[in-house]
C-alpha cells in the first residue's frame, strides 16, 4: 500500500505554476530520495503536501495513507501522521524547544524518556531544550532541532529536507547515523541537493525534479550517482523535462 | 483639600468604610479569591510576611515567627512613628512634588507599607502585599518604602487588585526601594484591574555597591489606564537592576509603561526587557530609558510587542542617553503582528492555528532571565528545563 501519493499534481505560487503534473508514490516502509536542483520545486512540494496557504493546487491530488487530504488543513494532515523537518525554519521567539516538545507529545513520562534518548542518539545539548526555538541556532543545531522534533512526532511519514546541507562533516555524520537507524522500516522522503546523507541513509527510490516536473524516478544510488558526474544538466536533457515520457533508471 | 488635588481626584471618592484586622483566612471569600489572582497566598505559613491592605484601612500586618527578627512588615504609618530615621527615606527618591498624583498621595495618603530586611538575613520564603481596593469609585493613594539592609536578600510579591463589584476607582502608589551594599532585592507586582480603573504607581530605587534590585511586573487585565515610569539609581559600584514587565493590553485599556535606569557606579549594570501583548483596541506605549553617566557601566533596552488586532496599537519609544564615553547602552525593539511562518512552522507541528498563535503570546510574554542572573546560566536551564525531572 502506498503510504503517500501524488497525481498529476499543478501547483501556482504567487501567480506562477512551479509543479507541473507532478506524481509519485511512496509505499509504506520505503525511503525515497527527491533530488533536484536550486528552485527546483523541491520545497513548494514539501509546503504543498503540508497544505500551506499560498500553495495553490490547480489540479492533481494527494493521498495520505488512502485518504485525499489536498484541501485538509495542515494540522489535520499533521495528526494523520506526516512530520516535517525544515530546511529553513523560523525562529520563535518566547517559545521554548523543550515547551514545544512537550505540547507535541502530550504523554508525560514515556514522552520525557524518548526525547532524552533522542538528545543523547542526536548528541544535542539538553540545554537546547530552554532556548527559543531556533533562535540563535547554527546551520547543524537547527539541522538536530528539527530531526529532534519529527522524530518526537512519532510519525507514520517523515519528510525531510535537506537535512545535510549548512552541515559540518562531525554533525553530518551524528545526523546520518541517526537517520540510518530511525529511518529502517519506515516511511520517508528526503530531500536532497548534495546527496551527503545517502552516505548513511539507504533510500530505496530517487526522484529528480527539474523544473517543477518529475524528470526520472529510479535507483537512488544509480542517479546520486549519475548526477555526481554530469550534474543536474544531464536530467535537464531529459524528454520528461519537456513533457515526454522517459522511464530514466526505473 | 487644596483646589489642585480636588481637580486630580476628579470624580472619585475618599469615602470608605473601615476594615478590622482579621487573618487571610478570615476575609469575605470574594476578597480573597481576588487577592490570589494577584499571588497572594492564602496560607500565612507559606509567606515569612504578609501585609493587607483594604481601600484605606491595614488589615493585616504580619511577620511569621520564624522570620521574626529577621524582617519588619508594617503600614508606613506605624513605622514613621516608630522610627524618626524613616523621614529621611520618606519622599526622597520620588518628589512629592513630581506630578498631581504625587502631589495627590502626598496630601490624601493611606498608608501603604514598609518594609525593611535586616542586614545580612536572606529570607528564603517570599514576602507577599496585597493592595486592594473594594469600594466602588474610590481613591486609593498608598505610600511604600522597602529597605534591604546591607547582604540582606528578599523577595516582595505585591499584588494590588479591586473587589469583582468594583468597576472604577484611581490607585495611586507611590513606592521608594532602598537596596544596600551586597543586599540582593527580588520585587514581583502583579497587577488585575477593571475597565474603569487608573492606575499611577510611582517608583524609584536607589542600588548601592554590588547591589541588585529586580523588578518584574505583571498586567494582564483591562485597565482604564496605567501609567508608570519607575526609575532605578545604579549608584552603587557593580551595582545591578533588571527590570521586567509583561504587558497584556485588552479592550479600550490605555497602558503607558516604562523604566528609567540611571548609570551612575563603576560596573553598574542595568537591564530593560518588555514584552507586550495588544488585542482589542488597547494601546500600549512601552518605554525605556537608560542614562550612563559612568564610564564603566553598561545597559541594554529590549522590547518585544505583539499585535493581535488591527484595532489596538503598540508604541515602543526607547532612549539612550550617554553622558561619558565608555558608557554602554543598546537596545533592540520588535513590534508587529505574529508572523505567518511561525504560525504554518507550529502548525505543522499538529497545532491548530488557534492553538499555535496561543503558544506565540504566551512565549511572547515569556520574559526570560534577567541579565544579571546570567552567571547562574547553567542553574537556570536546569530550572526552566521542562524535562529535567528526568534522569541524565
Amino acid at each position: 500500500m502506498d503510504i503517500l501519493r501524488v497525481e498529476n499534481l499543478n501547483v501556482e505560487v504567487s501567480g506562477r505554476t512551479v509543479l507541473k503534473n507532478v506524481s509519485f508514490s511512496i509505499p509504506e516502509g520505503e525511503v525515497h530520495v527527491l533530488f533536484g536542483p536550486n528552485g527546483s520545486g523541491k520545497s513548494t512540494l514539501i509546503k504543498t503536501i503540508l497544505g500551506f496557504p499560498g500553495y495553490k493546487v490547480l489540479s492533481g491530488s494527494i493521498t495520505f495513507k488512502g485518504k485525499e487530504i489536498t484541501d485538509m488543513p495542515t494540522d489535520e494532515r499533521v495528526k494523520l501522521g506526516i512530520g516535517v523537518a525544515f530546511q529553513n525554519p523560523p525562529a520563535v521567539m518566547g517559545v521554548k524547544l523543550g515547551d514545544l516538545l512537550k505540547e507535541m507529545m502530550r504523554d508525560g513520562e514515556e514522552a520525557e524518556r524518548r526525547i532524552s534518548t533522542l538528545l543523547k542518539e542526536l548528541n544535542f545539548p539538553r540545554n537546547f531544550l530552554t532556548r527559543d526555538v531556533n533562535l540563535g541556532f547554527s546551520g547543524g543545531e537547527i539541522k538536530k532541532s528539527e530531526i529532534l522534533q519529527v522524530l518526537a512526532q512519532d510519525v507514520d511519514l517523515m519528510i525531510l529536507d535537506e537535512p545535510d546541507s549548512g552541515v559540518d562533516v562531525e554533525n553530518l555524520q551524528v545526523i546520518g547515523e541517526v537517520l540510518s537507524r530511525r529511518l529502517k522500516g519506515r516511511s520517508a522522503l528526503l530531500i536532497t541537493h548534495l546527496g551527503y546523507i545517502l552516505r548513511y541513509v539507504d533510500a530505496d527510490v530517487a526522484h529528480v525534479l527539474i523544473d517543477g516536473r518529475i524528470a526520472c524516478s529510479g535507483s537512488a544510488l544509480r542517479i546520486l550517482g549519475q548526477i555526481l558526474k554530469e550534474g543536474y544538466s544531464w536530467c535537464e536533457k531529459c524528454p520528461r523535462v519537456k513533457g515526454l515520457r522517459c522511464e530514466g533508471f526505473l | 483639600m487644596s483646589p489642585k488635588t480636588r481637580l486630580v481626584l476628579g470624580r472619585y471618592s475618599r469615602e470608605a468604610k473601615e476594615w478590622p484586622s482579621c487573618p487571610l483566612s478570615l476575609l469575605p471569600e470574594e476578597i480573597l479569591r481576588r487577592s490570589m489572582d494577584v499571588g497572594v497566598v492564602s496560607d500565612e505559613g507559606e509567606r515569612a510576611a504578609t501585609y493587607l491592605q483594604i481601600d484605606h484601612s491595614v488589615v493585616l500586618q504580619a511577620v511569621q515567627e520564624a522570620f521574626k527578627g529577621k524582617i519588619e512588615v508594617m503600614s508606613t504609618r506605624d513605622a514613621l512613628e516608630r522610627y524618626s530615621w524613616l523621614r529621611d527615606y520618606w519622599w526622597r527618591l520620588v518628589r512629592a512634588d513630581a506630578d498631581d498624583y504625587t502631589r495627590l498621595a502626598d496630601s490624601l495618603w493611606d498608608q501603604g507599607y514598609f518594609i525593611r530586611v535586616f542586614e545580612g538575613e536572606k529570607v528564603i520564603l517570599p514576602l507577599q502585599s496585597c493592595l486592594f481596593m473594594s469600594t466602588e469609585n474610590i481613591n486609593q493613594n498608598v505610600h511604600n518604602i522597602i529597605i534591604a539592609e546591607p547582604r540582606s536578600e528578599a523577595h516582595i510579591i505585591t499584588g494590588c487588585t479591586v473587589h469583582p463589584n468594583v468597576h472604577s476607582g484611581l490607585h495611586v502608589g507611590v513606592s521608594e526601594f532602598y537596596v544596600k551594599e551586597g543586599a540582593k532585592l527580588t520585587f514581583t507586582m502583579i497587577h488585575s484591574w477593571a475597565r474603569e480603573v487608573e492606575v499611577r504607581p510611582r517608583s524609584a530605587a536607589l542600588i548601592e555597591d554590588d547591589a541588585t534590585f529586580i523588578s518584574n511586573y505583571v498586567s494582564l487585565k483591562p485597565v482604564k489606564s496605567l501609567q508608570m515610569y519607575p526609575t532605578a539609581y545604579c549608584r552603587g559600584e557593580d551595582s545591578r537592576v533588571s527590570f521586567n514587565s509583561i504587558i497584556y493590553g485588552v479592550g479600550e485599556s490605555k497602558i503607558d509603561v516604562g523604566a528609567k535606569v540611571v548609570l551612575q557606579g563603576e560596573g553598574s549594570r542595568g537591564e530593560v526587557v518588555s514584552r507586550a501583548v495588544a488585542t482589542d483596541k488597547a494601546q500600549i506605549y512601552v518605554r525605556g530609558f537608560l542614562l550612563g553617566e559612568h564610564e564603566e557601566s553598561r545597559a541594554h533596552l529590549e522590547c518585544r510587542g505583539l499585535l493581535l488586532s488591527d484595532e489596538a496599537m503598540i508604541h515602543a519609544i526607547p532612549e539612550l542617553l550617554a553622558k561619558v564615553k565608555g558608557a554602554e547602552l543598546s537596545h533592540e525593539a520588535a513590534v508587529g503582528k505574529i508572523a505567518e511562518d511561525q504560525i504554518l512552522y507550529l502548525m505543522a507541528r499538529g497545532f491548530s492555528r488557534d492553538e499555535a498563535e496561543s503558544l506565540i503570546v504566551n512565549g511572547c510574554q515569556h520574559t526570560g532571565a534577567p541579565g544579571e542572573a546570567q552567571q547562574g546560566h547553567q542553574e537556570d536551564d536546569r530550572r526552566n528545563d521542562p524535562w529535567s525531572t528526568i534522569n541524565r
